[in-house]
């Protein structure tokens, strides 16, 4: 099914784990740096209530082209920081990489659609990207907040709200 | 005796890391093709999206993945050739230069532990040296991204433990690795060495080409059984289910100790990028 952000509960709470998703419309990058330092310095500058995040670093973008390769990272490595990280900000839906901790689980159920992308799939992902910005943390390079505007994006539930998993 | 110079070396190792960024090797994109040959329904379809991505990185110039990976090179030097330079600068400023001006990502952190400051141009890089007759260098480079490497073991078992105990190791291991390092995998086996030696040669292991047999009749039917095993694990493509969980297993086997048995286990993603010349 299409997919447009900003998300509400409204629109994702019947949405059953194992969907395909084409997602569309704007998100907002971050990993483990971002994570970090947002969570254990107690710093949101952005307002992310209801927003997606993507779990990606990009390669460099190339002259002419819209976006560098970016393709998922690894969920998991996310783990320590996401129940406080969602607490805090809000979000509403998470794309990344494989399975979570129990806890993570738990602190999605209800409140986060958790999506997973296809890793090493970073071309054919780039190609979704219609604009690509820095936001946040510049000095971060890759691991910098991009926020970024989607067109389709292929993805599957992997987490719905009610907290069924396919993982 | 031949004379290279370290900049032939250095613009050589350039085009190794912007090539295998950017192209997968003939057998890997074979081996994904005969696995969507394999598939049915949403496997299916993740493996034509994989041979998608691989014409848009190809015909496009984007990286195949954004983890354009540790850069591993394994360094083979004729006992006839002399390399007029240093030759692990040579290597180094080729994968700086490969990283900057190919649009790759640099993944490298100074410190490990501390600062974990990136230093830019993803050097430097782990290089093996070994030696050889002639009077020719042949150069293997990987592009080796975390995610399958984070899951990859080592383990130092008793040389009392059992065939099964083995298989048991390697299906567990591959089963934890699970959807977050990218299946369908290339998995690279290092039997015996020691400690360090063991963890080269499961990294070696990967350079194998797919369907490519172990000489030792031994070790060849254990390659065997641990594919069949793996893929009734029914992981599948990016770990959603399916018929092919490994594109491919590869050991490689040295002399140990005799109260050693050393085993390691290098994952590969998918998207296994290595690339050898010969100069």
């Amino acid at each position: 099914m299409n997919l447009k952000t900003p998300l509400t509960l409204e629109k994702i709470k019947n949405i059953k784990a194992g969907t395909q998703i084409f997602l569309s419309g704007t998100i907002f990058s971050m990993r483990d740096k971002a994570h970090k330092k947002m969570v254990e310095e107690n710093f949101f500058p952005l307002n992310l209530k209801d927003q997606t995040i993507f779990y990606m670093g990009p390669s460099p973008t190339r002259p002419g082209h819209k976006s560098g390769s970016c393709g998922p990272t690894t969920s998991a490595r996310m783990d320590k920081w996401t129940p406080t990280f969602v607490k805090k900000t809000g979000i509403i839906c998470i794309i990344g990489k494989g399975e979570r901790s129990q806890q993570v689980k738990e602190a999605m159920k209800g409140k986060i659609l958790y999506l997973i992308a296809f890793g090493g799939l970073g071309a054919l992902y780039a190609k979704c990207v219609k604009k690509s910005e820095v936001v946040l943390f510049k000095e971060l390079g890759c691991e910098a907040v991009y926020k970024l505007e989607v067109e389709n994006m292929p993805l599957i539930v992997a987490q719905d709200i009610k907290g069924e998993n396919i993982l | 005796m031949r004379v290279i110079e370290a900049k032939t070396i250095t613009d050589i190792v350039k085009q190794m890391c912007i090539k295998a960024a950017h192209n997968l090797p003939a057998d890997i994109l074979l081996a994904i093709k005969k696995t969507q040959k394999q598939e049915k329904g949403l496997a299916k379809q993740i493996t034509t999206l994989m041979l998608d991505n691989a014409k848009i990185a190809k015909k496009e110039l984007y990286p195949l993945c954004q983890d354009t990976g540790t850069t591993v090179l394994f360094v083979e030097i004729g006992n006839e050739i002399f390399v007029k330079g240093n030759l692990t600068k040579a290597i180094n400023e080729g994968v700086k230069k490969g990283y900057t001006e190919g649009y790759l990502r640099k993944s490298i952190v100074k410190d490990p532990l501390f600062k974990r400051k990136n230093t830019q141009d993803n050097t430097p890089a782990v290089i093996h040296y070994s030696f050889k007759n002639g009077n020719k260098i042949k150069i293997s480079l990987l592009l080796k991204g975390a995610g399958s490497e984070n899951k990859s073991v080592l383990k130092m078992f008793a040389p009392s433990a059992t065939l099964k105990d083995i298989k048991d190791f390697v299906l567990d291991s591959v089963k934890n690795a699970g959807a977050s390092a990218c299946p369908p995998f290339v998995i690279g086996i290092g039997i015996g060495g020691n400690f360090e030696n063991c963890a080269e040669l499961s990294k070696k292991a990967l350079l194998r080409k797919i369907g490519s047999a172990n000489k030792n009749k031994d070790y060849n039917s254990l390659e065997k059984d641990l594919l069949k095993e793996i893929n009734k694990t029914k992981i599948g493509p990016q770990g959603l289910g399916g018929n092919i969980s490994a594109l491919g297993i590869f050991i490689e086997e040295a002399p140990c100790h005799t109260a050693s048995l050393p085993v390691a286990i290098n994952i590969s993603c998918h998207s296994s990028r290595h690339i050898t010349e010969v100069l």
